[in-house]
């Protein structure tokens, strides 16, 4: 039978998604939700010392504990793992990277550094059993600031290393791509130099389901099935094979409903590795679920970064260098991507502007904190926090409007596509002055204006501020050369599989992971209009190293821009195979078939066949073109030719109360370009959700410590993760420019939010009170670091 | 261990639990109810928010056999006649979740504040749901869905 309707068009719809209903109801399974016979439980012994030699460790009580199964140590599990937990990005030659093994043996690093594993027959015997473990600390002193860290007589983590100094980057030196200009060249003749120092204060990301891990082995297969709250099951299973040498091909790994992740989960933790090596020991199902307090330790932070940045200019506002120096915490150990994190911002401090030169130097440190490693955005919010700020420094410098000078120093239109940018990397298409019209416009920027002088010339203790960041991003990670140029040890391509069923519906296997992103809906909606089927009769699998064994996982706002080219690029081999049989059974050459949403027709006529007519013969294989393989499906790896570049203008409008600091943000728009939508809704709340951990950053959040080291804040009673009460309404506005790297135009928003904001949101408190003489505010910007900025101005 | 008797989504069960249980474990251990999460050990989070005899409550705060003889209401139970609540409804319509984690105890606070204030103002909604914790979605949408259902 031929289909002759066109069903609508579901790219750039606002499709409901397919994945609510089973997480409304209460049927999504998250992996505490599971439980597999005979399952043990895990709980972790953690150093409550942030520095601390261990003397010994006396476990007998514990062994002797009703329902305790065994009692492991870092000395016993020595000879249970192949490598220690592993970096992947060993960003220079010269790179300290000390050992870091899931258990310590010699020295506790930090408050929440693992000790011990006890395994229990019940979660509370677990749990119970850890605090009969008797450890012998003899305690340090600690060094939990980053520049404290790097001063002479500082505590020294690793006494292999003899320094805290694990690496210094140059842009200048190792930078694959080299800058416009050198600063040396620019900095010394220029009219206008601006120096500023940033502070962007530790985070802790917070998803809120915390992290769980389930394994179960086979002993008599010689295989393990992990459950893991991870983003990235396929990275843990190379990894793990690499630390425990348990064979990739005998090692599943699932990610099942997993409850956000925000980079805390783009991740190979010590626990996943120590209940892998537990089940083999033991030959039995183990189970550990983290508590949120043992979370705030025990799960990687973000952020902790000071900056250092010049800018250089023309009296007229010409922006000439971009000069900056960073140091980055990487806590107590590397994990993963630690000393990659500033890299991902490295080529991006020049922000959406032109200028002439540019140099960066990035320095990472060791201090007795968790390890850091990527938070939403992950070295992004960090580059544009620094550009953004300086920009309206600069403005204030030159007396100018920062939209002005914002929009003199816009890589224009016209320069695109594939425009170099100061920094050496070429960026695919963009149109910042459009963006930023369109947010002075929605903001009725004159207007704010004017009600600012008034609240000024009138004395009104509450005074406007209007603060903007107009950020340009990279995402779409990324081409495996250039991860391979700048020592990232995997490709970052992605793999899709899409199999036409025989009775016409779609199953689609992808490689990258969701935490909430959306990917079943958006991708359905892709391969529905491309193979003129209903969204419902698509299947996404996903999350199973089983089932579809290819993938890098989800980071980086990749699982469209690269996940969803893959999709598409699988989908045109099934349409490429489907045209050959339409041709062979319509009696016509290939060529004389249009293709539209499903159906080829043949020129000309009424004769048509459907995509799901074709997976049917396909199937029988009655009547198939001589040579050509039965069944309908194709398989694409796709690595992409660049990065993606989304761009786009915030503006935050705030209230400052001058007698108490307090902050009250009056609106909040965001206008974002991120190439072509799939789905407005789903794009829309990205923008929501990562603006709001933004203003989190900006205005309540801050991972603190103590002389000793020890997290004073370390749970969500303390810690202040913002309710519906603080966060405001966001507006949300779009500008499109596709991307011509891309067959669909798209380029990725998932972190654009919560790289945008903190500056829109710093810059309007800064703005309010400039007229105070206010030139900075440590974040976050609490009333009391607001006051405190007020009375310094004030002496 | 505590015989404890608890009427849950209108089936009543009977219970051996430890004095030290808290109600959240009952209904996830013991009684397979998974639906309810556990996101913090502070009562700040909200994603275990229940209904316990027509109250929304936290299920980490009380413990079980606190709850011995209460008619209690889980995300499972919202739903009637397979019809999801107009809340779980508006929570798809108006795209209010992201990973769906917080999502039983937002929805459960939710219905809650309506049963209290049918006709909340946007800031009584944000403020009434101070108790709930969302790191995807900025509020914004569960605010829509919720004036939505609201609105009726």
């Amino acid at each position: 039978m031929a289909t002759t309707e066109q069903p609508a068009r579901h790219v750039g719809a606002r499709v409901p998604r397919k994945e609510d209903p089973a997480m409304v109801t209460g049927q999504a399974r998250y992996t505490d939700d599971l439980t597999v016979p005979g399952m043990l439980w895990v709980a972790f012994v953690r150093s409550p010392f942030a520095h601390a030699t261990i003397k010994g460790i006396d476990t007998s009580a514990a062994k002797a504990a009703d329902g305790v199964v065994d009692v492991f140590t870092g000395a016993d599990l020595a000879d249970d793992f192949a490598a220690p937990i592993v970096c992947a990005w060993p960003i220079v030659d010269d790179i300290k990277i000390p050992e870091h093994w899931p258990l310590t043996k010699d020295k506790a690093r930090y408050a929440g550094d693992k000790v011990a594993m006890v395994v229990a027959d019940t979660r509370a015997g677990a749990k119970d059993a850890a605090e009969l473990v008797e450890v012998d600390y003899d305690p340090l002193p600690a060094v939990t600031d980053i520049e404290l860290a790097l001063a002479d007589g500082a505590p020294i983590l690793h006494d292999d290393l003899g320094t805290n100094l694990s690496m210094t980057w140059r842009h200048s030196e190792h930078s694959p791509v080299p800058a416009r200009g050198k600063p040396e060249d620019v900095f010394p003749a220029a009219d206008v130099v601006i120096k500023e120092k940033y502070r962007i204060q530790r985070a802790v990301p917070n998803a809120i389901e915390p992290r769980s891990i389930i394994v179960e082995p086979s002993p008599a297969q010689g295989e393990f099935t992990m459950w893991s709250a991870t983003q990235i099951p396929h990275i843990v299973r190379t990894v793990l094979t690499l630390m425990t040498g348990v064979p990739e091909a005998k090692l599943r790994v699932i990610a099942p409903a997993v409850g956000g992740g925000f980079g805390s989960k783009l991740q190979v933790y010590g626990e996943e590795a120590l209940l892998l090596v537990g089940s083999r020991k033991l030959g039995r199902a183990l189970k550990w679920t983290e508590e949120r307090q043992e979370a705030f330790v025990a799960t990687t932070h973000g952020r902790d970064v000071v900056q250092e940045v010049e800018l250089a200019a023309d009296r007229d506002g010409t922006l000439r260098g971009v000069k900056v120096r960073i140091v980055c915490s990487m806590g107590a150990y590397m994990q993963l991507l630690t000393p990659g994190i500033p890299l991902l911002g490295a080529w991006l401090y020049g922000g959406a502007y032109e200028s002439d030169a540019y140099d960066l130097e990035i320095n990472g440190v060791f201090t007795n904190t968790t390890p850091t490693d990527a938070y939403r955005g992950a070295g992004r919010p960090e580059a544009t926090y620094c550009i953004e700020r300086a920009m309206d420094a600069l403005a204030r410098e030159l007396d100018m409007d920062p939209a002005e000078l914002r929009r003199k120093n816009f890589v224009p239109a016209d320069a695109f596509p594939n425009h170099t940018i100061v920094s050496g990397l070429i960026v695919d298409s963009g149109d910042y002055h459009a963006s930023l019209d369109r947010l002075l416009e929605a903001l009725d920027y004159e207007g704010l204006r004017a009600e600012q002088k008034a609240r000024r010339e009138r004395g009104d203790n509450r005074l406007l501020g209007i603060g903007l960041s107009t950020y340009l991003e990279m995402c779409g990670l990324a081409p495996s050369r250039v991860a391979g140029a700048i020592k990232l040890v995997c490709g970052l391509w992605e793999a899709a599989q899409v199999r036409v069923m025989p009775t016409g519906t779609v199953q689609v296997m992808v490689g990258v992971t969701a935490t909430g992103q959306g990917h079943a809906t958006t991708f359905s909606q892709l391969v529905a209009d491309q193979l003129g089927v209903e969204i419902d009769d698509v299947e996404i699998i996903a999350g199973d190293t089983k089932q579809m064994a290819l993938g890098m996982d989800t980071y980086g706002s990749r699982s469209l821009a690269v996940g969803g080219i893959a999709l598409h690029l699988a989908g045109e081999k099934v349409v490429a195979k489907a045209r050959a049989i339409a041709a062979n059974a319509l009696e016509c050459a290939e060529d004389d078939l249009e293709y539209d949403t499903g159906t080829f027709t043949v020129k000309g006529t009424d004769k048509t066949m459907h995509v799901k007519e074709a997976a049917f013969a396909a199937w029988t294989a009655h009547a198939l073109p001589d040579g050509m393989e039965p069944g309908l499906e194709a398989t694409h790896v796709y690595d992409p030719p660049n990065f993606s570049w989304p761009a786009g203008a915030h503006g935050c409008v705030v209230s400052v109360d001058t007698e108490t600091g307090e902050v009250d943000i009056e609106r909040y728009v965001a206008v974002d370009d991120c190439g072509v939508v799939v789905n407005p809704a789903v794009v829309e709340g990205q923008v929501q959700g990562g603006v709001a951990q933004g203003i989190a950053e900006a205005l309540y959040e801050e991972a603190v410590y103590d002389e000793e080291g020890n997290l004073s804040n370390g749970s969500m009673t303390s810690y202040l993760v913002p309710t519906a009460a603080e966060i405001p309404p966001i507006e949300t506005h779009h500008t499109v420019t596709p991307s011509p790297t891309n067959p669909l135009g798209v380029k990725g928003i998932g972190e654009a939010g919560t790289i945008a904001s903190p500056p829109a949101v710093i810059n309007a408190v800064i703005d309010a009170l400039s007229g105070l003489g206010v030139t900075d505010v440590q974040r976050p910007a609490t009333p009391q670091n607001v006051w405190r900025a007020i009375e310094e101005a004030r002496q | 261990m505590r015989r404890t008797t608890l009427t849950v989504n209108g089936v009543r069960h009977e219970l051996d639990v430890e004095p030290r249980e808290l109600l959240v474990l009952a209904l996830r251990d013991h009684l397979g109810l998974t639906g309810t999460n556990i996101g913090c050990d502070t009562s700040s989070c909200g994603a275990c928010t229940i209904h316990m005899d027509g109250q929304s409550v936290k299920s980490c705060t009380v413990l079980a056999v606190q709850a011995d003889g209460a008619e209690i209401t889980t995300i499972e139970g919202l739903a009637s006649n397979g019809e999801m609540h107009p809340m779980q409804s508006a929570f798809n319509e108006h795209h209010a979740l992201q990973c769906g984690y917080c999502t039983p105890g937002m929805i459960m606070a939710a219905v809650g504040l309506l049963q209290e204030n049918p006709n909340p103002t946007e800031n009584e909604i944000r403020s009434d749901l101070e108790g709930n914790l969302c790191r995807c979605t900025g509020y914004h949408n569960i605010v829509k869905a919720v004036r939505a259902v609201a609105a009726g």
